[in-house]
């Protein structure tokens, strides 16, 4: 620790800190543009000049200066920081004039406008008037891609665009070409950024410059409706904030979470609102001679009760679909365990994943924070760039900080980080459970080895064999205390709450793929489930917010409502509960699901004990105590994991699948989103091209 | 300077010879493992020189991919540095120094002679031969006004003779490198001026700067209270903040190396170098003693 005198006040610093942490330590505000905690320190912008006392006899930029660099007093003082010496404002608002001086004062018409770094600064360091006026350096626009729109005029050089892409996203192809008063931020001759992280530079950007280009000109920041809520894209939950104006979500921002998301949200997050106002289903349907007809609701639900009551009940079921929250999951447990159906299943990609084994054989055990900490990690039937972006940079993180091997069993594909291909099917992983292959020793010499199985891996026939190799693998010989590196990293945001509240088979029940086939029920019931195929025969019942291949298949749709449309409790890959917020209201008719289940509960006799949602979460609670532990992980029991092995069968020698082939198009609001639809043309675009 | 862009017309593809190719291997084995990176500009410097004279956008993407960097980044080197060309330049590419001395020395006159024979920057005339740029200090400036014609230096030009050097590049005629004049090197323009005494060429001089050390070995041998002046003389730092009665008290004998101007101008009986050296001499001197800051 050193001590460093800020603004008069003795601060208490770690060494390794720079002048600008100093003095925030202390309280004092640095204005700064270049300057970012998750990038690398570019000291451009001189934003952040300092004087100080025992460095150079100049303003200093604290964001690139250490606090050791500094000398003490001749008596051995501290060595002292002005952060508003009269030096320090001249030096402001010097810098302030030179970013302005290049930059069009074109705030009226800039989508930055009330949110702008530059405008907020301007006005607290800048001066009021100009001495500049010559003419204005002009620079053209650039096509960086579909989600991205440029004003480069705007831009200040700051970089930070730049650093992202190569530091964070690891797909650099954002750089600054030519140079003085020439340099200009571009990609390579104006090609679309490919990666799924892209959208996080309109957010860095401290101008106008990088701007979200579905969402230009739609609202100004100050007329939104701000809620913070969870994203359900992934299985990650990331935190976003909704901003809604009036019944319309305008956009998605992320908001910090350090130990999920960190700031950063995939494009998909970010830009998949203009799904949530197309293909809505806002009333109840019926199908008649072959064709969908509106309905009333008393009608439907009807309809489906007189369906549900005659049908025998070994021939009723249920299948969750990807999207759905905790209260809708166990208002439907709730209500079949009162018709006493045992049909019912949330793992609409067949996987081997079963709540008996415990928690821990399902939960992401190492928690993404923990990502951080791993010193060996080994990617099992899984992409987490397309499954989870943000994970996967969290992962690029740890692997930029050295003496991390990394192994990829399954598909080749780039990662952004040197990832070792061990092979393609699960003989790979027999070899490495066998210490075979080299990357066994690795894992076999790791106090924290991270294994991190992808749903594809083990919705597969050897499913449990998988998991259980998995799990060997985990706990090698040098693992440290209190560490499970067993992680698996679900595709659907309702999994991991589906399988808490045990959503699977019951006695003599049919999973997900059985009930599907041709045959085996007369009544199915869909929440949401738009991954699976119902095949003809069954009377399909869908309770969902989109119009997708569910609703396409239905005899009957109730209208649902998305997820920024009801409050509701959703449980991320780790196991971390988490409350998603209301932003909006459903279209139309539409309803909360959970009141969906209620309504039809009393139609078919068997009425639902509770009558408001907070009625509902009491019952899930008591029942699920550890739902009520918001922002929480109720960390899974690793002895759970020492009885994978028993009955799990014998690896196949398949290639593993990844669960995501198209990252764009996962669910059924990005399938309905015109932004995904035209980032996932652009993907298949390029991927056509790198084939050639 | 202005924006440099690619040019709009490329080649369709672009590979090194076999000879540049095995350079350029050469030049990448310089660097450790994992820095291939560095051997980003000679590998550019190469492929303007295959090309003619500029860097086509294939080169930079083949040259991305031999050091398995992102394209971006061998563009932004590309951009970046000046002599990289992006745009096709004449067979012989003049660069024209436009900087104050050359300029003070008829290097408009000279830029009037490239509008008139060659046409406007980066204009490649018809027949491919000459294409001229306007360009930063080239580090001749004795010599001015100046040009470089793609790796020789033109210098001592007047707008006539520049105006021939042009014909006979573009006649393809062996031209004179460097002065035009006739000068050597950087010798003063109209013949030497110092140095004349034949006896310093024939070797009668040889050891005689040791004569003068030796007398005042002597002399300080006899001076009890100067003991510790030499080494203070080596310090100018020290001496300037003990201030100027002990400047004074020295004698005129520091190192005639030592120019810097605050001993030189208080230096008795010499001549004024000012004439000689430019205008370092009206240097102000140190205004604060740098002890003081500490």
């Amino acid at each position: 620790m050193t001590k460093i005198i800020v603004d008069g006040a003795e601060v208490d610093v770690p060494a390794e800190y720079t002048i600008l942490q100093a003095c925030e330590a202390a309280g004092a505000e640095i204005p700064r543009f270049c300057f970012h905690e998750r990038l690398s320190i570019a000291g451009n912008c001189r934003m952040c000049l300092v004087e100080v006392k025992g460095g150079p006899p100049k303003p200093v930029a604290s964001c690139a200066m250490g606090v050791r660099d500094l000398r003490p007093g001749p008596n051995g003082e501290p060595p002292v920081v002005m952060t508003r010496s009269p030096m320090v404002r001249r030096a402001r608002e010097g810098v302030m004039e030179f970013l302005l001086i290049n930059h069009p004062l074109d705030c009226p018409i800039c989508d930055q406008g009330g949110e702008c770094d530059l405008q907020d600064q301007a006005m607290a360091y800048g001066v009021s008037g100009t001495r500049f006026f010559e003419n204005k350096r002009a620079v053209e626009d650039k096509y960086i891609g579909p989600l991205v729109k440029t004003t480069m005029t705007r831009c200040i050089h700051c970089t930070r665009c730049v650093r992202f892409v190569a530091e964070v996203a690891g797909a650099p192809e954002i750089g600054a070409i030519g140079r003085g008063e020439d340099m200009e931020i571009t990609t390579y001759l104006e090609s679309a950024m490919s990666s799924e992280l892209q959208g996080n530079v309109i957010d860095l950007c401290p101008v106008g410059a990088l701007t979200s280009k579905p969402y230009a000109f739609k609202a100004r920041p100050w007329e939104l409706s701000k809620t913070e809520s969870i994203d359900v894209m992934d299985a990650l939950g990331s935190a976003i904030r909704v901003d809604a104006r009036g019944r319309e979500v305008m956009r998605i921002l992320p908001r910090v979470n350090e130990d999920v998301n960190e700031e950063w949200i995939s494009d998909k997050t970010r830009f998949v609102w203009d799904g949530l106002r197309a293909q809505r289903l806002d009333r109840p349907y019926v199908r008649e001679n072959g064709r969908l007809r509106a309905a009333s609701w008393g009608e439907a639900l009807t309809l489906v009760a007189t369906r549900i009551k005659t049908a025998d009940k070994t021939r009723v079921g249920a299948i969750v679909g990807d999207l759905a929250a905790v209260e809708e999951m166990f208002a439907l447990k709730d209500l079949l365990a009162r018709l006493g159906v045992t049909n019912v299943d949330a793992r609409q990609d067949g996987s081997a994943l079963d709540p008996a084994l415990g928690r821990a054989s399902y939960l992401f055990n190492a928690t993404i924070a923990g990502i951080d900490e791993a010193d060996a990690i080994l990617l099992i039937g899984t992409n987490p760039r397309l499954e989870a972006p943000v994970l996967n940079a969290r992962i690029r993180k740890r692997w930029r900080r050295g003496s991390l091997r990394v192994g990829l069993v399954g598909e080749r594909a780039d990662l952004t980080y040197g990832a070792e291909h061990i092979g393609a099917g699960a003989d790979s992983l027999t070899e490495l459970v066998e210490g075979k292959h080299s990357f066994a020793k690795a894992l076999d010499g790791a106090a924290k080895p991270l294994i991190i199985v992808g749903a594809g891996a083990l919705a597969r026939s050897d499913g449990a064999a998988v998991l259980a190799a998995a799990a060997k693998l985990a706990a090698g010989p040098g693992v440290a205390d209190g560490w499970n590196g067993l992680s698996v990293l679900h595709s659907a945001a309702s999994r991991v709450g589906a399988l808490d509240l045990g959503l699977v088979p019951g006695q003599g029940g049919l999973t997900a793929r059985e009930m599907a086939e041709a045959g085996a029920l007369d009544v199915a019931l869909l929440l949401g489930a738009d991954e699976i195929d119902v095949a003809p025969g069954a009377f399909v019942v869908y309770v969902g917010a989109h119009g997708d291949r569910g609703a396409h298949r239905a005899d009957v749709v109730l209208p649902g409502a998305a997820y920024v449309e009801k409050t509701g409790l959703y449980v991320n890959t780790e196991g971390r509960v988490q409350l998603a917020n209301r932003a909006t209201f459903p279209p139309g008719e539409g309803r909360e699901d959970w009141a969906i289940l209620r309504a039809l509960s009393e139609q078919v006799g068997v009425t639902l004990p509770y009558d408001t949602l907070a009625q509902l979460r009491a019952a899930l609670f008591q029942a699920y105590p550890h739902m009520a532990a918001v922002g929480e992980i109720a960390a899974g029991d690793p002895a759970d994991l020492g009885r994978l092995g028993a009955g799990a069968g014998s690896l196949s020698s398949d290639a593993f699948r990844n669960a995501v082939t198209d990252f764009y198009l996962t669910n059924p609001i990005a399938r309905a989103s015109a932004i995904m639809a035209e980032m996932s043309a652009l993907r298949r675009g390029a991927l056509a091209e790198a084939a050639e | 300077m202005s924006v440099r862009r690619l040019a709009e017309i490329q080649p369709e593809s672009f590979a090194f010879t076999q000879d540049n190719l095995q350079w350029a291997e050469g030049q990448i084995a310089k660097y450790p493992e994992g820095r291939q990176a560095s051997a980003v500009i000679p590998l550019l410097w190469k492929a303007q020189e295959q090309n003619g004279g500029w860097v086509p956008e294939p080169a930079i993407r083949a040259i991305a991919e031999m050091l398995a960097m992102p394209t971006i980044r061998v563009m932004e080197v590309a951009t970046f540095y000046t002599m990289f060309n992006l745009s096709p330049v004449g067979e012989h590419f003049v660069q024209l120094c436009g900087t104050t001395p050359c300029a003070l020395r008829g290097a408009n006159a000279l830029k009037d002679v490239c509008r008139k024979v060659i046409g406007e920057e980066r204009h490649v005339t018809g027949d491919g031969k000459l294409s001229w740029l306007e360009v930063e200090c080239l580090g001749a400036c004795s010599n001015a006004p100046m040009v470089q014609v793609n790796y020789d230096y033109f210098e001592d030009l007047t707008p006539e003779s520049f105006e021939a050097l042009l014909g006979d590049l573009r006649a393809g005629k062996a031209v004179k490198t460097g002065s035009q004049t006739g000068r050597s090197c950087s010798a003063p323009s109209g013949g030497d001026t110092s140095l004349l005494d034949e006896a310093l060429y024939d070797g009668s001089v040889v050891g005689a700067w040791r004569k003068r050390f030796d007398e005042q070995a002597a002399g300080d041998a006899t001076e009890s209270d100067s003991a510790a002046k030499p080494a203070q003389s080596a310090r100018p730092e020290a001496k300037a903040s003990k201030g100027k009665a002990d400047a004074d008290a020295k004698p005129a004998d520091a190192k005639p190396a030592d120019d810097r101007p605050s001993d030189r101008s208080r230096r008795e009986g010499q001549p004024a170098w000012a004439g000689g050296k430019g205008g370092v001499a009206d240097l102000p001197r140190p205004s604060k003693p740098s002890g003081e800051e500490a």
